[in-house]
């Protein structure tokens, strides 16, 4: 249906201008008054949403045990192969881990390739890869864009999960079943 | 002290007012630059912003609360300044070299030559005489200055016809257009005030002097000597008005500037122009600014009188002033520089407030409401004054 916007003519004051131009001054001095709304970003971060996407990152379970697994689901997912994992075996010394499958010897993510998609962080059986709340990432050159797996632990730290799988993994076959 | 004045009174006529000159241009020129900082502040805190707020020189940085000027961007001021001395300046092949070398001295010397018959102060002499701070007290002081600034426009359009180049091209077409459509409104709006100043059979002046003398009245009573009380602005406030808003359209500024409207003219007549001679382009229209509020100042807001129906004289009365001339000349000027700067901020104030006119918007208004207005209001004061000034027979 059709609606016409009613157009009344202009009052005597609206038609002066001047005291439209003065109201305008009051809202624009009000404005002078009122604080900033910019924030003065290094000295000041934005809050980060929870569920919020920035740097991909690996983390370790609270026994302080790397979690990857080095099942590559994540370098197969990856939409633009950012991704790089060389998988390795278990170090000899280190008998703790001895029942997990295998951990990645080179855990390589490049930044100039990531879309934060979070993808990664979907697909992982392990819950060892996390977007967490870094959203700044810089750098002189393309090496330095390239976090490696130190890095990746480093950003990452711990998350205060407690699944602890392997565990359970290592005590069911201690005490026979198969899984 | 008095070996410095005598020193000073020793010099010859000549030398005494080159250095005037020098010193007043030594103070145009920064205040110009300032004004540019300014502005960006004000117009940051109007747009909810801090503002410049970051540069600051590591060899003051030990200084305690240096961080509170930090904070105004004082240093801005430096680092902007430097930086258009110091940067390349580009000049592109299609221009026209002569002009377009010429035109940004042409902006600067009509800024720089009206501040000279501008009196920004007054003090009283040995007699209780008040004196001008003025650099030349010429007897055709508002003439002066209205022919001189409106030389100003030569600069925009040489600019713009020097450019070669489209946009600037339009932008100084419009430019000269705007002008001269408002140096007419605003030229008959101060008429009125010379009229009520020139009373018949006295001797005539067009000196600013005289006018802000004439503002300079006390109060006596419900009489028609205390109009001398009132200033301008308060008698005539539709002439005040017109020369307000001519006085906008004058200085290119917002809602009317026409000339550089960067969203349909890139830059307008100072496209094509970078570094410092963009930066006289800019110190010109601060300078034009600062003398154009300073004449508004002086017409209709009673100059260094401090308030309605106190004048200068009363007020360094009050304080025992009149016998130290240096420091009531120095009040009189803060005085009056204090209502110069009001208007440079309601210059900015504006700009922040009306979107600007189309052009043929300004057209309209110049052309077909504040000339027919202006026309009006002489008409008006003529018939009151020669009815109230009749001279008594």
């Amino acid at each position: 249906m059709a609606y016409v916007v009613e157009r009344k003519p202009l009052t005597l004051p609206e038609r002066l201008y001047l005291p439209q131009i003065i109201a305008g001054l009051r809202v624009t001095l009000k404005h002078l008054f009122a604080p900033n709304v910019t924030m003065e970003y290094p000295e000041q971060r934005p809050p980060i949403p929870t569920g919020y996407r920035g740097v991909p990152t690996l983390v370790k379970d609270p026994h302080g045990r790397e979690k990857c697994v080095s099942c590559q689901l994540c370098e197969f997912v990856c939409p633009p192969k950012a991704i790089r994992i060389t998988p390795g075996e278990i170090p000899a010394d280190q008998p703790e881990r001895a029942h997990v499958e295998k951990g990645p010897q080179a855990f390589d993510i490049d930044m100039l390739r990531c879309i934060y998609c979070g993808l990664c962080q979907e697909v992982c059986p392990e819950e060892a890869i996390f977007l967490q709340n870094q959203y700044s990432m810089s750098g002189y050159t393309r090496a330095e864009m390239v976090n490696d797996k130190a890095k990746l632990y480093e950003l990452g730290g711990t998350l205060p999960d407690q699944h602890f799988k392997w565990d359970k993994k290592k005590a069911a076959a201690e005490h026979g079943n198969a899984h | 002290m008095t070996a410095v004045i005598e020193l000073w009174s020793g010099l010859h006529p000549l030398l005494q007012a080159v250095i005037k000159g020098l010193a007043v241009i030594g103070v145009m020129f920064p205040f110009g630059g300032a004004c540019s900082l300014i502005e960006r502040k004000v117009s940051a805190w109007m747009q909810g912003r801090p503002g410049p707020n970051r540069a600051l020189p590591f060899w003051v940085a030990w200084v305690p609360g240096i961080g509170f000027l930090q904070r105004l961007g004082v240093f801005h001021l430096m680092a902007d300044g430097g930086k258009m001395f110091f940067k390349e300046d580009p000049v592109p092949g299609h221009v026209n070299k002569f002009y377009f070398y010429l035109a940004p001295v042409v902006a600067m010397i009509p800024a720089l030559t009206t501040v000279t018959v501008v009196p920004f102060g007054a003090y009283l002499n040995e007699a209780g005489k008040l004196m001008p701070l003025v650099l030349a007290n010429l007897d055709v002081g508002i003439l002066a200055v209205f022919a001189v600034s409106s030389l100003g426009v030569y600069a925009l359009i040489l600019a713009g016809w020097a450019s070669n180049s489209k946009y600037p091209f339009l932008g100084g077409i419009r430019a000269s257009a705007q002008l001269i459509s408002y140096e007419l409104s605003m030229t008959l709006s101060v008429l009125p005030v010379f009229l009520a100043v020139n009373a018949p059979g006295g001797g005539g002046t067009l000196s600013l002097f005289n006018v802000v003398e004439f503002q300079s009245g006390t109060w006596q009573g419900f009489t028609l000597a205390s109009a001398h009380g009132l200033w301008f602005g308060l008698t005539m406030p539709v002439a005040a008005i017109v020369f307000l808003v001519a006085l906008f359209a004058e200085t290119n500024r917002l809602p009317f500037d026409m000339a550089e409207g960067e969203a349909d003219l890139v830059g307008g007549f100072h496209t094509e122009y970078g570094a410092m001679k963009w930066g006289l382009f800019f110190v010109a229209e601060y300078s034009h600014m600062l003398i154009g509020s300073g004449v508004f100042v002086l017409l209709f807001l009673g100059g260094w009188n401090p308030l309605p129906f106190v004048p200068l004289s009363t007020l360094a009365a009050w304080l025992n002033l009149a016998d130290q001339p240096l420091i009531l000349g120095l009040l009189s000027i803060a005085i009056f520089m204090g209502k110069v700067l009001f208007f440079i901020f309601l210059f900015m104030w504006v700009r922040w407030t009306v979107p600007r006119f189309r052009y043929d918007q300004v057209m309209k208004l110049g052309w077909q409401k504040l000339l027919p207005l202006a026309i009006a209001n002489l008409l008006l004061y003529a018939i009151l004054i020669a009815f109230l000034q009749k001279p008594v027979s």
